[in-house]
Protein backbone atom coordinates (compact mmCIF):
# COMPACT_ATOMS: atom_id res chain seq x y z
CA UNK A 1 0.00 0.00 0.00
CA UNK A 2 2.52 2.52 0.59
CA UNK A 3 4.75 1.66 -2.08
CA UNK A 4 1.24 2.33 -4.02
CA UNK A 5 0.49 5.62 -2.65
CA UNK A 6 4.60 6.33 -3.18
CA UNK A 7 4.03 5.50 -7.00
CA UNK A 8 0.99 7.85 -7.03
CA UNK A 9 2.60 10.80 -5.91
CA UNK A 10 5.62 10.05 -7.96
CA UNK A 11 2.79 9.68 -11.26
CA UNK A 12 1.95 13.39 -9.82
CA UNK A 13 4.56 14.95 -10.22
CA UNK A 14 6.01 13.76 -13.55
CA UNK A 15 2.40 13.74 -14.92
CA UNK A 16 1.93 17.76 -13.59
CA UNK A 17 5.29 18.46 -15.43
CA UNK A 18 3.81 16.82 -18.52
CA UNK A 19 0.37 18.48 -18.22
CA UNK A 20 2.63 22.22 -18.12
CA UNK A 21 3.85 20.94 -21.30
CA UNK A 22 0.87 19.76 -22.63
CA UNK A 23 -0.70 23.24 -22.56
CA UNK A 24 2.34 25.05 -24.53
CA UNK A 25 1.27 22.46 -27.15
CA UNK A 26 -2.53 22.80 -26.90
CA UNK A 27 -2.29 26.20 -26.86
CA UNK A 28 -0.57 26.64 -29.85
CA UNK A 29 -2.42 24.14 -31.43
CA UNK A 30 -5.73 26.15 -30.64
CA UNK A 31 -4.78 29.21 -32.28
CA UNK A 32 -3.11 28.50 -35.11
CA UNK A 33 -3.71 24.55 -35.78
CA UNK A 34 0.31 23.67 -35.44
CA UNK A 35 1.56 21.15 -33.67
CA UNK A 36 4.34 22.59 -32.68
CA UNK A 37 6.70 19.82 -32.89
CA UNK A 38 9.93 22.21 -31.45
CA UNK A 39 7.97 22.78 -27.58
CA UNK A 40 10.20 19.74 -26.52
CA UNK A 41 13.59 21.55 -27.41
CA UNK A 42 12.06 24.76 -26.01
CA UNK A 43 11.62 22.79 -22.69
CA UNK A 44 15.33 21.40 -23.18
CA UNK A 45 16.56 25.08 -23.88
CA UNK A 46 14.81 26.29 -20.87
CA UNK A 47 16.56 23.34 -18.48
CA UNK A 48 20.25 24.89 -19.91
CA UNK A 49 18.86 28.04 -19.16
CA UNK A 50 18.27 26.74 -15.47
CA UNK A 51 21.68 25.01 -15.62
CA UNK A 52 23.61 28.02 -17.27
CA UNK A 53 21.75 30.52 -14.65
CA UNK A 54 22.40 27.87 -11.21
CA UNK A 55 25.79 27.03 -12.17
CA UNK A 56 27.40 29.69 -13.89
CA UNK A 57 25.46 32.99 -11.84
CA UNK A 58 24.62 30.81 -9.13
CA UNK A 59 21.09 32.30 -8.96
CA UNK A 60 18.56 30.98 -6.36
CA UNK A 61 16.06 28.42 -7.52
CA UNK A 62 12.99 30.69 -7.75
CA UNK A 63 15.03 32.98 -9.79
CA UNK A 64 16.50 30.50 -12.25
CA UNK A 65 12.79 29.58 -13.29
CA UNK A 66 11.88 33.11 -13.74
CA UNK A 67 14.91 34.10 -15.83
CA UNK A 68 14.49 30.67 -17.64
CA UNK A 69 10.46 31.05 -18.51
CA UNK A 70 11.44 34.42 -19.98
CA UNK A 71 13.91 33.85 -21.34
CA UNK A 72 12.24 30.77 -23.37
CA UNK A 73 9.44 33.08 -24.05
CA UNK A 74 11.70 35.29 -25.76
CA UNK A 75 12.98 32.35 -27.80
CA UNK A 76 9.40 31.29 -28.24
CA UNK A 77 8.23 34.88 -29.75
CA UNK A 78 11.45 34.56 -31.62
CA UNK A 79 11.00 31.13 -33.37
CA UNK A 80 7.37 32.16 -34.05
CA UNK A 81 8.68 35.58 -35.51
CA UNK A 82 10.73 33.68 -37.88
CA UNK A 83 9.70 30.29 -38.81
CA UNK A 84 5.74 29.86 -38.38
CA UNK A 85 4.78 33.94 -39.55
CA UNK A 86 5.77 33.72 -42.74
CA UNK A 87 3.76 30.88 -43.11
CA UNK A 88 0.52 32.05 -41.71
CA UNK A 89 -0.75 31.33 -45.25
CA UNK A 90 0.57 28.58 -46.40
CA UNK A 91 -0.73 24.87 -46.34
CA UNK A 92 -0.47 23.64 -42.81
CA UNK A 93 1.83 21.13 -43.17
CA UNK A 94 4.11 23.03 -44.52
CA UNK A 95 4.25 24.77 -40.70
CA UNK A 96 4.43 21.40 -39.36
CA UNK A 97 7.36 20.28 -41.55
CA UNK A 98 8.80 24.16 -40.36
CA UNK A 99 8.71 23.05 -36.77
CA UNK A 100 10.05 19.29 -36.94
CA UNK A 101 13.03 21.82 -38.53
CA UNK A 102 13.43 24.05 -35.78
CA UNK A 103 13.14 21.42 -33.30
CA UNK A 104 16.37 19.61 -34.81
CA UNK A 105 18.27 23.10 -35.17
CA UNK A 106 17.48 23.63 -31.54
CA UNK A 107 19.12 20.04 -30.74
CA UNK A 108 22.05 20.79 -32.95
CA UNK A 109 22.20 24.58 -31.10
CA UNK A 110 22.50 22.67 -27.85
CA UNK A 111 25.18 20.37 -28.96
CA UNK A 112 27.42 23.15 -30.51
CA UNK A 113 26.84 25.23 -27.73
CA UNK A 114 26.55 23.50 -24.73
CA UNK A 115 28.39 19.93 -25.96
CA UNK A 116 27.19 16.76 -26.00
CA UNK A 117 27.65 15.27 -22.83
CA UNK A 118 25.18 15.64 -19.87
CA UNK A 119 25.21 18.20 -17.67
CA UNK A 120 24.79 17.56 -14.29
CA UNK A 121 21.66 19.46 -13.04
CA UNK A 122 22.75 20.88 -9.17
CA UNK A 123 19.78 20.59 -6.60
CA UNK A 124 19.18 24.51 -6.11
CA UNK A 125 15.94 22.58 -4.47
CA UNK A 126 16.94 20.82 -1.48
CA UNK A 127 16.96 17.07 -1.73
CA UNK A 128 15.91 15.84 1.80
CA UNK A 129 12.64 14.19 1.99
CA UNK A 130 9.57 14.91 4.22
CA UNK A 131 7.96 11.76 5.91
CA UNK A 132 4.21 11.27 5.94
CA UNK A 133 4.09 7.74 7.72
CA UNK A 134 5.78 5.42 5.85
CA UNK A 135 5.33 7.69 3.17
CA UNK A 136 8.91 9.45 1.60
CA UNK A 137 8.26 12.51 -0.63
CA UNK A 138 10.65 14.93 -1.85
CA UNK A 139 10.41 18.14 -1.50
CA UNK A 140 11.04 18.57 -5.72
CA UNK A 141 7.98 16.47 -6.12
CA UNK A 142 6.18 18.91 -3.52
CA UNK A 143 7.48 21.92 -5.14
CA UNK A 144 6.67 20.34 -8.59
CA UNK A 145 3.34 19.32 -8.11
CA UNK A 146 2.07 22.87 -6.18
CA UNK A 147 4.08 25.08 -8.50
CA UNK A 148 2.05 23.45 -12.06
CA UNK A 149 -1.07 23.55 -10.27
CA UNK A 150 -0.14 27.61 -9.30
CA UNK A 151 0.58 27.77 -12.78
CA UNK A 152 -2.58 25.95 -14.23
CA UNK A 153 -4.84 27.85 -12.03
CA UNK A 154 -2.74 31.15 -13.17
CA UNK A 155 -3.34 30.42 -16.42
CA UNK A 156 -7.07 29.59 -16.18
CA UNK A 157 -7.62 32.94 -14.95
CA UNK A 158 -5.69 33.95 -17.46
CA UNK A 159 -7.78 32.87 -19.85
CA UNK A 160 -11.14 33.34 -18.87
CA UNK A 161 -10.58 36.99 -17.15
CA UNK A 162 -8.45 39.19 -18.49
CA UNK A 163 -8.20 40.83 -22.22
CA UNK A 164 -5.45 39.55 -23.64
CA UNK A 165 -7.04 35.98 -22.91
CA UNK A 166 -10.57 36.57 -24.11
CA UNK A 167 -8.70 37.81 -27.15
CA UNK A 168 -6.70 34.63 -27.01
CA UNK A 169 -9.87 32.69 -27.25
CA UNK A 170 -11.92 34.92 -30.04
CA UNK A 171 -8.78 34.05 -32.01
CA UNK A 172 -8.68 30.30 -31.78
CA UNK A 173 -12.08 30.46 -32.66
CA UNK A 174 -12.90 32.91 -35.59
CA UNK A 175 -9.42 34.70 -37.06
CA UNK A 176 -12.21 36.97 -39.35
CA UNK A 177 -14.28 37.92 -36.23
CA UNK A 178 -11.72 38.76 -34.10
CA UNK A 179 -10.29 41.06 -36.81
CA UNK A 180 -13.78 42.92 -36.73
CA UNK A 181 -13.71 43.09 -32.94
CA UNK A 182 -10.29 45.39 -33.24
CA UNK A 183 -8.20 42.25 -31.94
CA UNK A 184 -4.72 42.36 -32.84
CA UNK A 185 -3.81 38.54 -34.15
CA UNK A 186 -0.74 38.76 -34.46
CA UNK A 187 -0.13 39.84 -31.65
CA UNK A 188 -2.23 37.27 -30.04
CA UNK A 189 -0.82 34.68 -31.56
CA UNK A 190 2.82 35.77 -30.44
CA UNK A 191 1.48 36.26 -27.02
CA UNK A 192 0.25 32.77 -27.00
CA UNK A 193 4.09 31.52 -27.87
CA UNK A 194 4.98 33.66 -25.49
CA UNK A 195 3.33 31.99 -22.41
CA UNK A 196 3.69 28.22 -24.04
CA UNK A 197 6.95 28.45 -24.20
CA UNK A 198 7.56 29.79 -20.51
CA UNK A 199 5.31 26.95 -19.81
CA UNK A 200 7.39 24.61 -21.57
CA UNK A 201 10.68 25.87 -19.86
CA UNK A 202 8.98 25.34 -16.51
CA UNK A 203 8.71 22.01 -17.59
CA UNK A 204 12.11 21.55 -18.34
CA UNK A 205 13.52 23.47 -15.32
CA UNK A 206 11.60 20.83 -12.96
CA UNK A 207 12.31 17.90 -14.99
CA UNK A 208 15.96 18.57 -15.23
CA UNK A 209 16.31 19.37 -11.29
CA UNK A 210 14.26 15.78 -11.02
CA UNK A 211 16.35 13.68 -12.95
CA UNK A 212 19.60 16.01 -12.19
CA UNK A 213 20.81 15.78 -16.10
CA UNK A 214 20.72 18.10 -18.79
CA UNK A 215 21.52 17.23 -22.67
CA UNK A 216 20.35 18.46 -26.10
CA UNK A 217 18.59 15.28 -26.66
CA UNK A 218 16.47 15.71 -22.94
CA UNK A 219 13.47 17.54 -24.81
CA UNK A 220 12.17 14.61 -27.35
CA UNK A 221 10.51 11.77 -24.66
CA UNK A 222 9.16 14.74 -22.05
CA UNK A 223 8.24 16.45 -25.27
CA UNK A 224 6.15 13.56 -27.44
CA UNK A 225 4.47 12.74 -23.74
CA UNK A 226 2.72 15.87 -23.20
CA UNK A 227 2.35 15.74 -27.00
CA UNK A 228 0.30 12.53 -26.51
CA UNK A 229 -0.95 13.95 -23.06
CA UNK A 230 -2.51 17.07 -25.40
CA UNK A 231 -3.91 14.83 -27.95
CA UNK A 232 -5.36 12.12 -25.10
CA UNK A 233 -7.40 14.86 -23.11
CA UNK A 234 -8.42 16.89 -26.31
CA UNK A 235 -6.04 19.13 -28.44
CA UNK A 236 -6.51 22.81 -28.15
CA UNK A 237 -8.70 22.10 -25.03
CA UNK A 238 -6.48 23.76 -21.55
CA UNK A 239 -8.12 21.39 -19.11
CA UNK A 240 -7.64 18.52 -21.47
CA UNK A 241 -4.38 19.12 -21.50
CA UNK A 242 -3.79 19.07 -17.69
CA UNK A 243 -6.16 15.78 -17.48
CA UNK A 244 -4.17 14.10 -20.11
CA UNK A 245 -0.69 15.02 -18.53
CA UNK A 246 -1.65 13.92 -15.45
CA UNK A 247 -3.39 10.60 -16.96
CA UNK A 248 0.05 9.82 -19.21
CA UNK A 249 2.19 10.36 -15.73
CA UNK A 250 0.23 8.18 -13.65
CA UNK A 251 -0.07 5.78 -16.30
CA UNK A 252 4.04 5.53 -17.19
CA UNK A 253 4.76 5.50 -13.25
CA UNK A 254 2.34 2.84 -12.11
CA UNK A 255 3.46 0.56 -15.60
CA UNK A 256 6.92 1.04 -14.70
CA UNK A 257 6.43 -0.10 -11.61
CA UNK A 258 4.20 -2.52 -11.56
CA UNK A 259 4.80 -4.17 -15.09
CA UNK A 260 7.99 -3.36 -16.95
CA UNK A 261 9.93 -0.44 -16.74
CA UNK A 262 11.34 -0.82 -20.84
CA UNK A 263 7.72 -0.99 -21.89
CA UNK A 264 6.55 1.93 -20.23
CA UNK A 265 6.84 4.14 -22.65
CA UNK A 266 5.20 1.15 -25.47
CA UNK A 267 2.55 1.75 -23.20
CA UNK A 268 2.11 5.34 -22.95
CA UNK A 269 2.72 5.55 -27.18
CA UNK A 270 0.02 2.80 -27.42
CA UNK A 271 -2.44 5.11 -25.47
CA UNK A 272 -2.46 7.34 -28.21
CA UNK A 273 -2.81 4.76 -30.55
CA UNK A 274 -5.86 3.77 -28.76
CA UNK A 275 -7.37 7.48 -28.62
CA UNK A 276 -6.61 7.54 -31.91
CA UNK A 277 -9.11 5.19 -33.42
CA UNK A 278 -11.89 5.30 -30.14
CA UNK A 279 -12.12 9.07 -29.80
CA UNK A 280 -10.05 10.47 -32.02
CA UNK A 281 -11.07 14.29 -30.04
CA UNK A 282 -10.09 12.93 -26.99
CA UNK A 283 -11.51 12.46 -23.55
CA UNK A 284 -13.01 16.29 -23.19
CA UNK A 285 -13.27 16.52 -26.93
CA UNK A 286 -16.07 16.99 -28.57
CA UNK A 287 -17.36 16.00 -32.15
CA UNK A 288 -18.81 19.75 -33.16
CA UNK A 289 -21.46 20.34 -35.36
CA UNK A 290 -21.23 23.70 -36.66
CA UNK A 291 -24.57 25.84 -37.19
CA UNK A 292 -25.01 27.40 -40.27
CA UNK B 1 -19.63 59.21 -44.44
CA UNK B 2 -18.64 56.48 -46.67
CA UNK B 3 -17.47 56.49 -50.18
CA UNK B 4 -16.15 53.81 -52.25
CA UNK B 5 -14.39 54.77 -55.29
CA UNK B 6 -13.43 52.81 -58.06
CA UNK B 7 -12.36 50.02 -56.15
CA UNK B 8 -10.93 46.53 -58.10
CA UNK B 9 -11.27 43.29 -56.15
CA UNK B 10 -9.75 39.69 -56.87
CA UNK B 11 -10.38 36.55 -55.21
CA UNK B 12 -7.11 34.76 -56.57
CA UNK B 13 -8.13 34.66 -60.40
CA UNK B 14 -11.30 35.65 -60.16
CA UNK B 15 -12.07 39.33 -60.83
CA UNK B 16 -14.88 39.66 -57.90
CA UNK B 17 -15.78 43.79 -57.88
CA UNK B 18 -14.81 45.63 -61.18
CA UNK B 19 -14.51 49.71 -60.63
CA UNK B 20 -17.19 50.45 -58.37
CA UNK B 21 -18.17 53.32 -56.37
CA UNK B 22 -20.59 54.40 -54.19
CA UNK B 23 -21.43 56.39 -50.94
CA UNK B 24 -23.57 56.14 -48.08
CA UNK B 25 -24.61 59.59 -46.23
CA UNK B 26 -24.71 59.79 -42.57
CA UNK B 27 -27.90 58.73 -41.13
CA UNK B 28 -29.03 56.45 -44.09
CA UNK B 29 -29.59 53.01 -44.40
CA UNK B 30 -28.35 51.97 -47.74
CA UNK B 31 -28.68 48.63 -49.50
CA UNK B 32 -26.79 46.94 -51.97
CA UNK B 33 -29.05 43.80 -53.55
CA UNK B 34 -27.95 41.18 -55.85
CA UNK B 35 -28.27 38.13 -56.62
CA UNK B 36 -26.06 35.12 -55.09
CA UNK B 37 -22.16 35.85 -56.28
CA UNK B 38 -23.39 39.34 -57.50
CA UNK B 39 -19.91 40.49 -55.07
CA UNK B 40 -21.79 41.59 -52.18
CA UNK B 41 -20.23 40.04 -49.17
CA UNK B 42 -16.86 40.80 -50.79
CA UNK B 43 -17.85 44.63 -51.05
CA UNK B 44 -18.01 44.68 -47.09
CA UNK B 45 -15.28 42.83 -46.50
CA UNK B 46 -13.14 45.06 -48.84
CA UNK B 47 -14.52 48.24 -46.85
CA UNK B 48 -13.25 46.54 -43.62
CA UNK B 49 -10.24 45.92 -44.85
CA UNK B 50 -10.32 42.19 -44.75
CA UNK B 51 -10.01 42.23 -48.22
CA UNK B 52 -7.68 44.39 -49.92
CA UNK B 53 -8.22 46.20 -53.20
CA UNK B 54 -5.96 46.18 -56.06
CA UNK B 55 -7.21 49.97 -57.19
CA UNK B 56 -9.66 52.17 -56.18
CA UNK B 57 -10.09 53.46 -52.34
CA UNK B 58 -12.13 53.65 -49.26
CA UNK B 59 -12.72 56.96 -47.46
CA UNK B 60 -14.28 56.70 -44.39
CA UNK B 61 -15.32 60.41 -42.40
CA UNK B 62 -13.38 61.73 -45.23
CA UNK B 63 -10.03 59.70 -44.56
CA UNK B 64 -8.86 57.05 -46.86
CA UNK B 65 -8.50 53.63 -45.01
CA UNK B 66 -6.45 52.14 -47.53
CA UNK B 67 -3.15 52.52 -45.05
CA UNK B 68 -4.90 51.70 -42.16
CA UNK B 69 -4.63 47.45 -40.37
CA UNK B 70 -7.69 46.11 -40.55
CA UNK B 71 -7.97 45.52 -36.54
CA UNK B 72 -8.01 49.26 -36.39
CA UNK B 73 -10.85 50.23 -38.81
CA UNK B 74 -13.80 49.37 -35.37
CA UNK B 75 -11.44 52.25 -33.89
CA UNK B 76 -13.22 54.85 -36.98
CA UNK B 77 -16.25 53.82 -35.75
CA UNK B 78 -17.09 51.43 -38.40
CA UNK B 79 -18.74 47.90 -37.21
CA UNK B 80 -19.26 44.88 -39.32
CA UNK B 81 -22.12 42.19 -38.92
CA UNK B 82 -20.72 39.37 -41.11
CA UNK B 83 -22.65 36.81 -43.28
CA UNK B 84 -23.45 33.78 -41.00
CA UNK B 85 -23.00 35.86 -37.76
CA UNK B 86 -19.63 34.44 -37.35
CA UNK B 87 -20.35 34.71 -33.21
CA UNK B 88 -17.43 33.55 -30.75
CA UNK B 89 -19.45 29.66 -30.15
CA UNK B 90 -17.66 28.61 -27.18
CA UNK B 91 -17.92 32.03 -25.70
CA UNK B 92 -21.17 32.86 -23.55
CA UNK B 93 -23.59 35.28 -24.79
CA UNK B 94 -21.92 37.82 -22.30
CA UNK B 95 -18.57 37.58 -23.17
CA UNK B 96 -19.37 37.82 -27.06
CA UNK B 97 -21.07 41.17 -25.94
CA UNK B 98 -17.68 42.32 -23.99
CA UNK B 99 -15.82 41.29 -26.85
CA UNK B 100 -17.81 43.82 -29.19
CA UNK B 101 -16.58 46.38 -27.00
CA UNK B 102 -13.14 45.22 -26.96
CA UNK B 103 -11.98 48.28 -28.38
CA UNK B 104 -13.17 50.53 -25.16
CA UNK B 105 -11.84 51.76 -21.89
CA UNK B 106 -14.72 52.97 -20.32
CA UNK B 107 -15.63 50.49 -18.24
CA UNK B 108 -18.89 51.94 -16.68
CA UNK B 109 -20.23 53.15 -19.95
CA UNK B 110 -19.41 49.82 -20.88
CA UNK B 111 -21.95 48.52 -18.32
CA UNK B 112 -24.11 51.11 -19.53
CA UNK B 113 -24.41 49.61 -22.95
CA UNK B 114 -24.16 46.13 -22.14
CA UNK B 115 -27.64 46.91 -20.37
CA UNK B 116 -29.09 48.79 -23.40
CA UNK B 117 -28.11 45.66 -25.82
CA UNK B 118 -30.17 43.65 -23.03
CA UNK B 119 -33.31 46.06 -22.63
CA UNK B 120 -33.01 46.00 -26.74
CA UNK B 121 -33.15 42.12 -26.90
CA UNK B 122 -34.41 40.75 -23.67
CA UNK B 123 -33.86 37.27 -25.05
CA UNK B 124 -29.71 37.95 -24.85
CA UNK B 125 -30.46 38.60 -21.31
CA UNK B 126 -32.25 35.66 -20.35
CA UNK B 127 -29.57 33.57 -22.02
CA UNK B 128 -26.38 36.02 -21.06
CA UNK B 129 -24.82 32.93 -19.31
CA UNK B 130 -25.74 30.55 -22.18
CA UNK B 131 -22.93 29.20 -24.35
CA UNK B 132 -23.46 31.37 -27.82
CA UNK B 133 -23.23 27.57 -30.26
CA UNK B 134 -26.14 26.63 -28.42
CA UNK B 135 -28.38 29.75 -29.54
CA UNK B 136 -31.09 29.56 -32.29
CA UNK B 137 -30.13 31.13 -35.14
CA UNK B 138 -32.06 34.21 -34.87
CA UNK B 139 -30.97 35.09 -31.09
CA UNK B 140 -26.96 34.22 -32.68
CA UNK B 141 -27.99 37.04 -35.27
CA UNK B 142 -29.47 39.13 -32.40
CA UNK B 143 -25.95 38.40 -30.22
CA UNK B 144 -24.18 39.79 -33.61
CA UNK B 145 -25.65 43.20 -34.02
CA UNK B 146 -25.57 43.31 -30.12
CA UNK B 147 -21.81 42.39 -30.51
CA UNK B 148 -21.56 45.02 -33.08
CA UNK B 149 -23.34 48.15 -31.74
CA UNK B 150 -21.26 47.34 -28.25
CA UNK B 151 -18.37 49.34 -30.39
CA UNK B 152 -20.97 52.49 -30.13
CA UNK B 153 -20.36 52.39 -33.75
CA UNK B 154 -21.34 54.97 -36.37
CA UNK B 155 -21.51 52.74 -39.23
CA UNK B 156 -22.77 49.66 -39.02
CA UNK B 157 -21.87 47.13 -42.12
CA UNK B 158 -24.23 44.24 -42.12
CA UNK B 159 -23.75 41.26 -44.40
CA UNK B 160 -27.15 39.18 -44.77
CA UNK B 161 -28.81 39.73 -41.20
CA UNK B 162 -31.69 37.94 -42.77
CA UNK B 163 -30.10 34.42 -44.14
CA UNK B 164 -31.80 31.21 -42.61
CA UNK B 165 -34.32 32.98 -40.60
CA UNK B 166 -38.04 32.17 -40.20
CA UNK B 167 -39.96 34.78 -41.70
CA UNK B 168 -41.33 36.01 -38.24
CA UNK B 169 -37.56 36.37 -37.47
CA UNK B 170 -36.77 38.45 -40.03
CA UNK B 171 -39.49 41.01 -39.47
CA UNK B 172 -37.91 41.62 -35.68
CA UNK B 173 -34.03 41.49 -37.35
CA UNK B 174 -35.78 44.44 -39.80
CA UNK B 175 -37.72 46.40 -36.78
CA UNK B 176 -34.25 46.09 -35.28
CA UNK B 177 -32.07 47.58 -37.90
CA UNK B 178 -34.59 50.36 -38.30
CA UNK B 179 -34.72 51.42 -35.03
CA UNK B 180 -31.19 51.28 -34.35
CA UNK B 181 -30.94 53.70 -37.43
CA UNK B 182 -33.47 55.90 -35.60
CA UNK B 183 -30.87 55.93 -33.18
CA UNK B 184 -28.37 57.48 -35.26
CA UNK B 185 -26.52 55.17 -36.55
CA UNK B 186 -26.01 54.73 -40.31
CA UNK B 187 -26.06 51.50 -42.09
CA UNK B 188 -24.76 49.87 -44.93
CA UNK B 189 -27.20 46.33 -45.68
CA UNK B 190 -26.43 43.84 -47.97
CA UNK B 191 -29.66 41.29 -48.85
CA UNK B 192 -30.54 39.05 -50.70
CA UNK B 193 -34.09 39.63 -50.07
CA UNK B 194 -34.05 42.41 -51.91
CA UNK B 195 -38.11 43.54 -50.93
CA UNK B 196 -37.47 43.73 -47.53
CA UNK B 197 -33.88 45.67 -47.46
CA UNK B 198 -35.76 48.19 -49.72
CA UNK B 199 -38.91 48.77 -47.59
CA UNK B 200 -36.96 49.84 -44.80
CA UNK B 201 -33.58 51.24 -46.61
CA UNK B 202 -33.66 54.82 -48.24
CA UNK B 203 -31.39 54.26 -50.87
CA UNK B 204 -30.22 51.32 -53.13
CA UNK B 205 -27.62 49.97 -55.33
CA UNK B 206 -28.05 46.79 -57.38
CA UNK B 207 -25.43 44.69 -57.75
CA UNK B 208 -24.84 42.32 -60.94
CA UNK B 209 -21.07 40.53 -61.38
CA UNK B 210 -19.11 43.30 -59.37
CA UNK B 211 -20.92 45.80 -61.29
CA UNK B 212 -23.50 48.74 -60.07
CA UNK B 213 -26.43 48.83 -62.97
CA UNK B 214 -28.61 50.31 -61.15
CA UNK B 215 -29.25 52.99 -58.23
CA UNK B 216 -31.96 55.32 -56.70
CA UNK B 217 -33.87 55.87 -53.85
CA UNK B 218 -35.88 52.85 -52.29
CA UNK B 219 -39.53 54.16 -53.94
CA UNK B 220 -37.65 54.32 -57.66
CA UNK B 221 -36.28 50.92 -57.38
CA UNK B 222 -39.20 49.60 -55.79
CA UNK B 223 -41.59 50.85 -58.99
CA UNK B 224 -38.21 49.50 -61.56
CA UNK B 225 -39.75 47.09 -64.08
CA UNK B 226 -36.52 45.52 -64.37
CA UNK B 227 -35.52 45.53 -60.58
CA UNK B 228 -39.58 44.23 -60.21
CA UNK B 229 -38.55 41.38 -62.31
CA UNK B 230 -35.23 40.41 -61.49
CA UNK B 231 -35.43 40.83 -57.82
CA UNK B 232 -38.65 41.22 -56.12
CA UNK B 233 -40.71 37.91 -57.78
CA UNK B 234 -43.01 39.61 -60.02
Amino acid sequence: MTLFLQQLINGLSVGSIYAVIALGYTMVYGIIKLINFAHGEIMMMGAYFAFVTAVTIGMPFYMVLIVSMLIAAILGLSIEYVAYKPLRNAPRISALITAIGISLFLQNLALVVFKPEPKVMPAIIPKQPILIGNLQIGTVTIVTILLSVIFMILLDQFIKKTKPGKAMRAVSQDKEASILMGINVNRTISLTFAIGSALGAFGGVLYSIAYTQVYPTMGIMPGLKAFVAAVLGGIGLLPGAMLGGFVIGMIETISKAYISSQWSDAIVFGILIIVLIVKPTGILGKNEREKV
Amino acid sequence: MLRVEDINVFYGKIHAIKDLSFDVKQGEIVTLIGANGAGKTTILKTISKILTPVSGLVKFNNENISKIPAHQIIDMGMAHVPEGRRVFSKMTVLENLQMGAYIRKDEREIREDLEMVFTRFPRLKERSKQVSGTLSGGEQQMLAIGRAIMSRPKLILMDEPSMGLAPILVDEIFDIITSINKAGTTILLVEQNANRALQIAHRGYVLETGKIIMQGTTKELLNDEKVKKAYLGG
